[in-house]
C-alpha cells in the first residue's frame, strides 16, 4: 500500500471509531476513549520537540499543569469551556517561548535535567501562591448542568479533536521546512548551524508547538475531572509516560507516537485492573524493558522514513 | 540571627555534599544522570531506621552497615542492568533509570507505607551555646560524618588504584581498556560507591529529618543542582557547590519563608545551567 492510501485509511478508521463510541459506547468506554486521545496528543506534542529535534524534554509535565491551571482558572472566573482551554494553549506556548530561550540553548543531560528543573518550579509556585491556585488544597470547578453520558460525551470528544490536531501538526511539521529542520538539528546541529541554519528558531518554534498542544490537553483533563491539585497535573509521571509511548512505537516519526500511546494505554490499563498496590514497579519495569530492548521502537524500522 | 542561619546552611551543605558526590561521580564517569538516587538516600534512611527500630542501633554505628548494603544494590543494579546499555543515548538511560526508581519506590511504600519514621536515639548531645549562637550537637556530627566520607571518596579517587582506574575510564575510555582496565568492573565499581554515599547520607539525614518515600525527588533535586553549582564530577566541586546550596536555601528559607526555598534553588538551578554551565569553579574536574 502506499504512503497515501495508508494515512487515508487510518484516517477514516479513527475517525469512525471516534464517532463510533460517540454514538454507541458508556461512560466508561468514553472515559478510556477520553485517555486515549489525550495520550495521543500528549505523545504526539512531546515528540515534535523529543523525537523531531532529539531534545530530550522532561517538561510536559510543566506545560500540561500550566495548562490545567490556566483553563481552570479562567473558567472559574466564568470563561466559557472552549475559549478558557484555548487560552490554556496561549498561555502554555507564551510560557514555553521564554523558557525556551533559556532552556533550548543546553543540550543532553544539561537540557534534560533543566526541562526537569521546570515542572519541579512550576509545581512549587502553584502549591505555594496559595492566593491564586488554592495552593495544595487544589481548585475545584463548578459542575456541569447535564447528565453523565452528555459530559463524558463532549470531553471525549474534545480530546480526540485535539488529538487529530496534533497529529495534524505533526503530519504538516513533518514534511514541511520545520521538520527539515529539526531532523538538521537532531543529526548534528553545530553542522546544522553552520550551514545557515537558524536552529534557535526552529527548536523555539517546535518548543512552543509541543507545549501548546500539551496545555490544551492539561485544560481539558481538568475541566473533565472537576479538580486539581499541584501533585496531579504537576506530576512528573505526565512528563515520562509520552517518552515511553513515543519510543515504543517509534520516536521521530509521526506515526510512532499514536500507536505507542495506543499500546501502552492497553498495557496500563491491564496492569492497572490486575495489579493494583504494585502497578507503578510493573510499569517500571515495563519501561526498562522497553528503554533496554526496543529503543527504536517496535515500528521503528518500519516506520524510518518521516511518516512512514 | 544572621550567623545562626548561616550555621545551619553549613551543616546542611555537608550532607548535601555527601549526596552529591556520587550523584556526580556517575554523571562524570558513565555519562548518566542517576534518576534513581534520592530514592537510594531514602534507601539508606529506612535501612537506618530499621537498624534502629528493631536492633536500638545507633545510625552512626550502622552506618557502614546502611551504606555496604545501598551501595550493593546499586552495584547490582550496575552489573544487571545499566551494564548492558552503556554508551546508549541520554534518553535511553534516563528512561531506564526513571523505571528503577519507579520499581524501588514502589517496594519501599509497600514495605513501609507513606507515613514518616523518624530516629530518635536515647541519647543525644543536645545543643551547645557559644556566645548566644545554638550549635545542634548532633546535627554537626552528621555533616562531619557525610564531609569525612565525601573527603574518603576523594582520597580514594586520588590515591587508590580503583580510583585511578574509574579516573582513567572516566577521561578515555578506550584508551583505559588498552591499559588493562576492566571498564565494566570499573563502572560497577563507581555505581557501588555512588549508592554506598547516598546510602550513608540517607542514614545521617536520617539524624536530622524524619524519613519518608516522598523525599526522594528534593534529594534528587538537591543532587542536580549542586552538581551544576559545582562543576561536573569532581568532588571539590560537589562540597563547594553543597554548601553553597546549604547557605542558599538557609537564606531564602530565612529570608522568603521555609516554603519558598526549594523554588528559589531550582530557579538557581536553572539560570546556572543557562549562564554557566561548567559551574561556579569553572573547570572539569577528574576527582
Amino acid at each position: 500500500m502506499s504512503e497515501r492510501w495508508m494515512v487515508g485509511f487510518a484516517t477514516t478508521a479513527a475517525i469512525g471509531a471516534a464517532l463510533g463510541l460517540l454514538y454507541w459506547a458508556g461512560a466508561y468506554e468514553l472515559r478510556l476513549g477520553t485517555i486515549l486521545a489525550m495520550y495521543i496528543a500528549l505523545a504526539t506534542g512531546w515528540n515534535l520537540i523529543g523525537g523531531m529535534a532529539g531534545y530530550p524534554s522532561f517538561a510536559t509535565a510543566a506545560f500540561f499543569g500550566l495548562g490545567a491551571y490556566a483553563g481552570t482558572l479562567t473558567q472559574v472566573k466564568g470563561v466559557p469551556m472552549v475559549l478558557a482551554w484555548t487560552f490554556a494553549a496561549v498561555v502554555a506556548a507564551t510560557v514555553a517561548l521564554a523558557i525556551g530561550w533559556i532552556v533550548l540553548r543546553l543540550r543532553g543531560h544539561y537540557f534534560a535535567i533543566a526541562s526537569f528543573a521546570v515542572v519541579i518550579v512550576l509545581r512549587e509556585v502553584a502549591t505555594n501562591w496559595t492566593g491564586l491556585t488554592g495552593g495544595g488544597m487544589g481548585v475545584s470547578l463548578p459542575m456541569l448542568q447535564s447528565s453523565m453520558l452528555a459530559q463524558a460525551r463532549l470531553f471525549f470528544a474534545a480530546q480526540a479533536v485535539l488529538a487529530a490536531l496534533a497529529v495534524a501538526i505533526s503530519l504538516f511539521v513533518a514534511y514541511s521546512k520545520l521538520g527539515f529542520a529539526l531532523g538538521c538539528i537532531r543529526q548534528n546541529e553545530s553542522a546544522a548551524g553552520m550551514l545557515g541554519l537558524d536552529a534557535r528558531r526552529a527548536k523555539t518554534a517546535a518548543f512552543c508547538i509541543s507545549s501548546a498542544i500539551t496545555g490544551a490537553a492539561g485544560a481539558i483533563y481538568a475541566s473533565s475531572i472537576f479538580y486539581i491539585d499541584p501533585s496531579d497535573v504537576f506530576d512528573i509521571l505526565l512528563s515520562v509516560k509520552p517518552i515511553i509511548m513515543a519510543m515504543l512505537g517509534g520516536a521521530g516519526t509521526v506515526a510512532g507516537p499514536i500507536l505507542g500511546a495506543t499500546l501502552f494505554m492497553i498495557l496500563e490499563q491491564t496492569v492497572w485492573a490486575n495489579f493494583l498496590s504494585v502497578h507503578s514497579a510493573i510499569l517500571g519495569a515495563l519501561v526498562v524493558v522497553i528503554a533496554m530492548f526496543v529503543p527504536r521502537g517496535l515500528f521503528g524500522r518500519r516506520l524510518r522514513r518521516r511518516l512512514a | 540571627m544572621i550567623a545562626q542561619v548561616l550555621l545551619n546552611g553549613l551543616l546542611l551543605g555537608g550532607l548535601y555534599a555527601c549526596i552529591a558526590a556520587g550523584f556526580s561521580l556517575l554523571w562524570g564517569v558513565m555519562n548518566v544522570i542517576n534518576l534513581l538516587h534520592g530514592t537510594l538516600v531514602v534507601l539508606g534512611g529506612y535501612l537506618a531506621w530499621m537498624a534502629f527500630y528493631f536492633f536500638g542501633v545507633h545510625p552512626l554505628v550502622a552506618l557502614p552497615a546502611v551504606a555496604l548494603l545501598v551501595g550493593l544494590f546499586g552495584a547490582s543494579l550496575q552489573a544487571g542492568v545499566l551494564g548492558r546499555v552503556v554508551g546508549a543515548p541520554v534518553l535511553v538511560t534516563l528512561v531506564i533509570t526513571f523505571g528503577l526508581d519507579l520499581i524501588t519506590r514502589n517496594g519501599l511504600l509497600l514495605s513501609f507505607g507513606a507515613d514518616f519514621r523518624t530516629i530518635r536515639p536515647s541519647w543525644t548531645l543536645g545543643t551547645a551555646e557559644v556566645g548566644g549562637l545554638k550549635i545542634p550537637l548532633d546535627r554537626t556530627i552528621a555533616a562531619s560524618a557525610a564531609l569525612a566520607m565525601t573527603l574518603a571518596l576523594y582520597l580514594l579517587l586520588r590515591r587508590s588504584w580503583l580510583g585511578r582506574a574509574i579516573i582513567a575510564v572516566r577521561m578515555d575510555r578506550d584508551a583505559a581498556a588498552l591499559m588493562g582496565v576492566r571498564v565494566r568492573h570499573a563502572f560497577t565499581a563507581a555505581f557501588a560507591l555512588s549508592a554506598a554515599l547516598a546510602g550513608a547520607a540517607g542514614a545521617l539525614l536520617g539524624l536530622v529529618f524524619p524519613i519518608s518515600p516522598l523525599q526522594s525527588d528534593g534529594y534528587l533535586g538537591t543532587a542536580f543542582t549542586v552538581c551544576v553549582l559545582g562543576g561536573l564530577g569532581s568532588v571539590v566541586g560537589a562540597v563547594v557547590g553543597g554548601v553553597v546550596l546549604g547557605l542558599v536555601e538557609s537564606i531564602a528559607g530565612f529570608a522568603l519563608g521555609a516554603e519558598n526555598a526549594s523554588i528559589v534553588s531550582f530557579v538557581l538551578l536553572i539560570l546556572l545551567l543557562a549562564v554557566r554551565p561548567e559551574g561556579l569553579l569553572g573547570r572539569r574536574g577528574y576527582a
